[in-house]
């Protein structure tokens, strides 16, 4: 640049930059001390550092951690395995997929197929909720595998929700890789599975990461599903359900509140330092081709 | 290569074994369901059978077929799912809405009665209007912070990284979480500064216009920092080569801005307003945890509400589920689809007539 920025404006913007910060910051900030007092340190001062200590904290901790509502370990593992399952199983399934339906797009039914998908993104879960729980029921009742208040029917719900997302943007990128590439290992004896899973599974790295980071982001924090999906105190919680029946079973309780919150806030959190730059990359991907 | 195919591609004798066994189990497994025996195993068998069929399908020495075959077998997991969760609950849904069914059962058809009553009732008429209108605050405030915001953090400032990092943060966090510590902030904060200031606590949950300008407060700062992603990538792909002549010809930064930066974000403006649009329509985790959609209303329509900050999607829930109102639930959930799709095919037509234009 031939201009310089004149040094006033450049420290104007960054004064706004961190007021504008502290201001998106504090919430978290708040949680974090208020998670280290008792209740009346709270009410009294909820800014300040009065009261402040870290056995307040883990006595905090343990007390929200062991309690019947909320058991946070097992909501935390129940989370973490839908979660993983069903992103393994999105990127696999959308995968293979997502390479048919793009390789046969010539066809009518692949055509047909690609439409109902994209078309059904518009579709909000409100509509679907409640014969969803329904068919769940009868259709587990009938075949003997529980889909309500079970972690297999709550995956497979997510492979059904996450699927049309999912196969739209892996449709998008199996689309610019060569098909050249399959041609030459068809006439080398290599069969379509292995083609698939040899050859372009590999080539969707970079596109599987984006859709993990997308899906991942909806199915970590979603509430809705799973709190009809699984209830509100059935034995299998996500974090989400666990922290809604935790808080109201404890109405104004805020230091129990706000530490449930600071250990459902702590994993992401952590996620997010590690792969800020994933994270942040997916999220805009992700919007600009959904 | 050549023998590997051959081998890979098919294996007659483990092919028939595994699509009798499979074909028998599964059968097997569906005379259980239908006499209805409540033995466990049953369900075991016909996943078992349904992956023995598939794997015989897969082994099956024909070359003819094999690509076919693939090709079911590739897309039969996720279309299953798809048409289980989404497909059948979606043809069934709008079927129930036109009955009287209570979440198990139904025993008449109603018609249209579900749809005129929703038309009858002062809250659900309410809950639309305050919808549209955190529709509109929500696109006009999420926009507007988001895009300032992303003008900060490509200007050069020191800690760019960080602030950006900082600004995204509150989308990581569940709503549900964020409306709980939210509410933290408003009944124990707010009132705070409140009681020092007007020396009165005043809780802005407490009454309906401004617990409504909370839950705008809330989404604003849940959602800007990731719009404002969007908004970045738009600007960096403004060229340097156009705002340096610019500079040269004596453009103001303002006259940048106005004349140069957004008439070339302008698709980039589109999607950020679509993504706002259609998810503030969707909100529900925020409103369930901030204010439960409480809130009274003196007088609307003649009646007295007290569901004062209670958005279409916690509206359809809490008829559904909380009164057990499910065939009433589920027109409204119809017409929220409706409502969806037709903002949906707006963003289509305007996208793609812009797409003709560049």
């Amino acid at each position: 640049m031939h201009t310089k920025e004149k040094t006033s404006s450049v420290v104007i913007k960054l004064v706004i930059a961190v007021l504008v910060s502290v201001y998106v910051l504090f919430p978290f900030f708040l949680v974090v001390i208020n998670s280290c007092k008792a209740t009346a340190d709270i009410t009294s001062n909820p800014i300040g550092f009065n009261g402040v200590s870290i056995k307040q904290l883990i006595q905090n901790l343990n007390d929200v951690i062991n309690n019947t509502h909320f058991l946070f370990w097992q909501a935390f593992g129940f989370s973490v395995i839908i979660t993983v399952l069903s992103l393994v199983l999105l990127a696999v399934f959308g995968g293979m997929a997502a390479w048919v339906i793009c390789r046969n797009n010539k066809k009518k039914w692949s055509t047909i197929i690609y439409f109902v998908f994209i078309a059904s993104m518009i579709i909000p879960f409100q509509v679907v909720m409640l014969p969803l729980i329904s068919t769940f029921r009868d259709v587990g009742k009938f075949i003997g595998i529980p889909m309500l208040q079970s972690v297999p029917g709550i995956v497979f719900a997510y492979l059904g929700f996450g699927g049309a997302m999912t196969v739209f943007i892996l449709n998008g990128f199996i689309k610019g890789i060569p098909y050249e590439l399959e041609e030459a290992a068809s006439i080398d004896g290599c069969p379509p599975e292995q083609i698939f899973f040899r050859i372009i599974f590999p080539l969707l790295t970079p596109v599987i990461t984006t859709i993990t980071i997308l899906n991942g982001m909806w199915i970590w924090n979603d509430y809705l599903l799973p709190s009809m999906m699984l209830g509100q105190n059935g034995a299998v919680k996500t974090l989400p359900v666990a922290v809604q029946a935790f808080v109201g079973s404890y109405v104004k309780q805020w230091n129990m509140i706000l530490s449930a919150a600071l250990l459902a806030i702590v994993p992401m959190v952590i996620v997010f330092l590690v792969a800020q730059k994933q994270i942040m990359n997916g999220m805009i991907e992700g919007a600009v081709k959904g | 290569m050549e023998k590997e195919y051959k081998i890979s591609n098919g294996n007659k004798p483990v092919s028939l074994l595994c699509l009798v066994a499979g074909v028998v189990l599964f059968v097997t497994a569906l005379v259980m369901d239908f006499m209805g025996t409540g033995n466990t195993l049953r369900g075991a068998f016909l996943v078992l059978g349904a992956v023995g069929i598939f794997f015989g399908l897969f082994l099956l020495p024909t070359e003819k077929h094999h690509r076919r075959i693939i090709n079911v077998i590739f897309l039969f997991p996720l279309l299953f799912a798809f048409a289980v969760t989404v497909i059948i609950p979606l043809v069934l849904g709008i079927g129930y809405s036109f009955t009287d069914w209570d979440g198990i059962r139904m025993t008449k058809i109603v018609g249209f009665e579900n749809y005129a009553k929703m038309f009858t009732q002062p809250s659900f008429i309410w809950s639309i209007l305050i919808t549209f209108l955190f529709v509109v605050f929500n696109m006009i405030l999420v926009n507007l912070v988001a895009f300032l915001l992303a003008l900060l953090c490509t200007s050069k400032i020191k800690g760019l990284g960080f602030f950006r990092a900082a600004y995204f943060l509150p989308n990581l966090i569940g709503g549900i979480v964020l409306g709980y510590i939210w509410q933290f902030i408003f009944s124990n904060v707010v009132t705070k500064w409140t009681a020092a200031l007007f020396n009165s606590q005043y809780s802005m949950l407490s009454d309906t216009p401004t617990a409504f300008i909370a839950i705008i407060i809330v989404y604003v700062w849940q959602y800007a920092g990731y719009i404002m992603l969007i908004y970045i990538t738009g600007l960096n792909t403004v060229p340097g080569e156009v705002l340096e002549a610019a500079a040269i010809d004596g453009a103001t930064p303002l006259q940048t801005l106005f004349n140069i930066k957004i008439p070339m974000i302008a698709p980039t403006v589109t999607i950020c307003t679509f993504l706002t649009l259609t998810s503030a329509f969707k909100m529900f985790d925020v409103n369930l945890s901030l204010t439960n959609g409480t809130g009274s209303v003196a007088d609307f329509l003649g009646s007295y509400l007290t569901n004062g900050t209670e958005m279409l999607a916690l509206n359809i829930y809490s008829t559904a589920v909380v009164e057990n109102k499910y065939s009433f639930g589920e027109a409204k959930a119809v017409l929220f689809f409706i409502i969806l799709a037709i903002v949906s095919i707006i963003q289509v037509r305007i996208t793609s007539s812009k797409e003709v234009e560049l």
